[in-house]
């Protein structure tokens, strides 16, 4: 028997996992070779160039939102979890303490410095500075300008002779009763004095972090290193706040919604995903469309279903039984990437793409290597 | 089962999954002797050169196993996908095979006419190429949308 092709509307059928009231189904997928007798499924770079495309939704420097459309989740995953625990940043990773009379104790203290994201010139965090390599037990750590940053922190609670002597607010009757991400000073050495100077400087992305609380004769002396890290070893280096994706909702409507039950159906998703529009005369005298006799009133389209989340609400109703179908689409990732700041947000998201492929690189030289 | 024929199988006691130290396998490279005196000065070479892809005892040229040290999920499921999608390749499985050891296993099964180090190589390229095309694809989208963004605004 000669192999049929896939008509256009098949292969748009199976790229849609089902959601029902209480399964889902079509959950693989099965662009693979053999599982369609006749079909060529093989790899194809040509291919996927044709099939495969981004569309963005926002791109801020903290934030930024993405369609990829048209490749496997297998892929799209590598990229999420590179993002989160592969991408490099510069994070506090050693706090000498010489005094600390606050009521925080340093290993706290030490945990919290370690949290504040910190950002600074873009050339000189992400090529001028290269991995600080941990000494061996015994042996002098090797700090130089390109793999650790040095910042200081010296600050000490005092009373302030010009406060109202009715004053109760602690931040007005005492000096530096509060301190800030923002009173961390950055000391330069070396080569960094080119590369962070002026508004590249080593500086918290927020300057508001509260880090302790001090009273009058209270001080904190402590200096800090600054290294390279991933996420992997400790959430502090992940460059993103959330790296995340949604699977695009499908909303499909079989059969015409109309009048009260269509403003009933546009309540069981959230605002904006159903729209409300008149049936038109056309509509209206098509036989068999279901519209017959409807001219002028309501009926429920459906206008952005990206912002659906997918809640079944309306299948649990008799009266649209038959009348909608839910689903996803397999093949379309809608990510949402927050940065912490050290980092455009779109540039991790290539960065975690390189990433990929170097590991990839690396790999086949060593089977290569392997092999010989 | 007693009349089963002598096969190319290995019994379980001779081919552990995972954490195998240092195997005298023909098919695998020791080169741990070779570098120790060489690369004494150079430390970033030195760690270049640790061979973090090994073949497991047992395999054939059609069928066989790899360990990938520190790899995880991330290249597991990925390269699981694209060797699947090449049609010699008869069957794909990736494994960790105990989660606090940081070592992946890779089954590659093929058909006659290839092998399944091939197969893997095909899909570390593979890999790489997928990678520059979302690349160039992702640079364009951000470009075309900073642009509609400037004429809008």
């Amino acid at each position: 028997m000669p192999h049929k092709p896939p008509t256009q509307e098949e292969l748009e059928k199976r790229k849609i996992v089902g959601i029902n009231l209480e399964t889902v189904t079509d959950v693989q997928s099965t662009d693979f070779p053999g599982h369609y007798p006749g079909e060529d499924h093989a790899w194809d770079i040509e291919r996927f160039k044709k099939g495969f495309s981004v569309e963005f939704h926002q791109n801020d420097p903290y934030e930024a939102s993405f369609s990829l459309i048209g490749c496997d989740a297998s892929i799209a995953n590598a990229f999420r979890r590179i993002m989160i625990a592969d991408v490099p940043t510069l994070a506090i990773e050693n706090v000498f303490i010489w005094n600390n009379t606050s009521v925080i104790q340093d290993e706290v203290l030490a945990h919290r410095l370690g949290l504040i994201p910190f950002t600074g010139g873009r050339e000189g965090l992400h090529d001028f500075l290269k991995w600080f390599k941990k000494p061996a037990e015994g042996e002098q750590p090797n700090c130089t300008d390109y793999n650790t940053v040095e910042l200081a922190l010296n600050i000490k609670c005092e009373h302030n002779e010009n406060a109202d002597p009715n004053e109760t607010d602690p931040t007005k009757l005492y000096h530096h009763a509060h301190v800030y991400a923002k009173d961390i000073v950055f000391k330069p050495i070396g080569r960094q004095a080119h590369y962070f100077s002026g508004e590249n400087a080593i500086r918290p992305v927020n300057p508001d972090i509260l880090i302790a609380k001090l009273r009058p004769g209270q001080e904190i002396n402590l200096t800090m290193h600054m290294h390279k890290g991933v996420g992997s070893d400790h959430a502090k280096f992940s460059p993103v706040a959330t790296a995340s994706y949604r699977i695009m909702p499908t909303i499909t409507i079989n059969q015409p919604i109309l009048g009260r039950d269509a403003e009933k159906f546009q309540k069981c998703f959230p605002k904006g995903v159903i729209g409300l529009e008149k049936v038109t005369a056309k509509e209206a005298a098509q036989k068999g469309s279901g519209y017959e006799g409807y001219e002028g009133k309501l009926k429920a389209v459906v206008v952005d279903p990206k912002s659906d989340t997918v809640s079944r609400e309306a299948l649990r109703h008799e009266e649209f039984k038959d009348k909608v179908k839910l689903g996803r689409r397999r093949d379309h990732f809608i990510y949402l990437v927050e940065s912490t700041g050290q980092w455009e947000s779109d540039a991790i998201f290539l960065e975690s793409v390189q990433h990929l492929k170097e590991k990839a690189k690396s790999l086949e030289k060593q089977l290569i290597n392997m092999v010989r | 089962m007693a009349a089963r024929p002598e096969s190319e199988d290995i019994a379980m006691d001779d081919a552990p999954t995972s954490h195998q130290p240092e195997v005298k396998d023909d098919t695998m490279v020791d080169d741990e002797g070779e570098d120790v005196d060489e690369n004494e000065d150079d430390e970033e070479e030195e760690e270049e050169e640790t061979q973090r892809v090994k073949l497991l005892p047992g395999s054939t040229e059609t069928a066989a196993s790899f360990e990938f040290a520190n790899e995880g999920h991330t290249l597991g499921n990925a390269l699981r996908y694209v060797i699947m999608r090449n049609p010699d390749v008869e069957f794909c499985a990736y494994a960790i095979p105990h989660p606090s050891e940081a070592k992946m296993n890779v089954r590659i099964q093929t058909f006659e006419g290839t092998t399944a180090i091939e197969a893997l190589e095909k899909g570390l390229r593979d890999i790489q190429e997928l990678c520059d095309v979302v690349t160039d694809k992702f640079v364009a989208a951000a470009a075309d949308f900073a642009q509609k963004k400037a004429v809008t605004a």
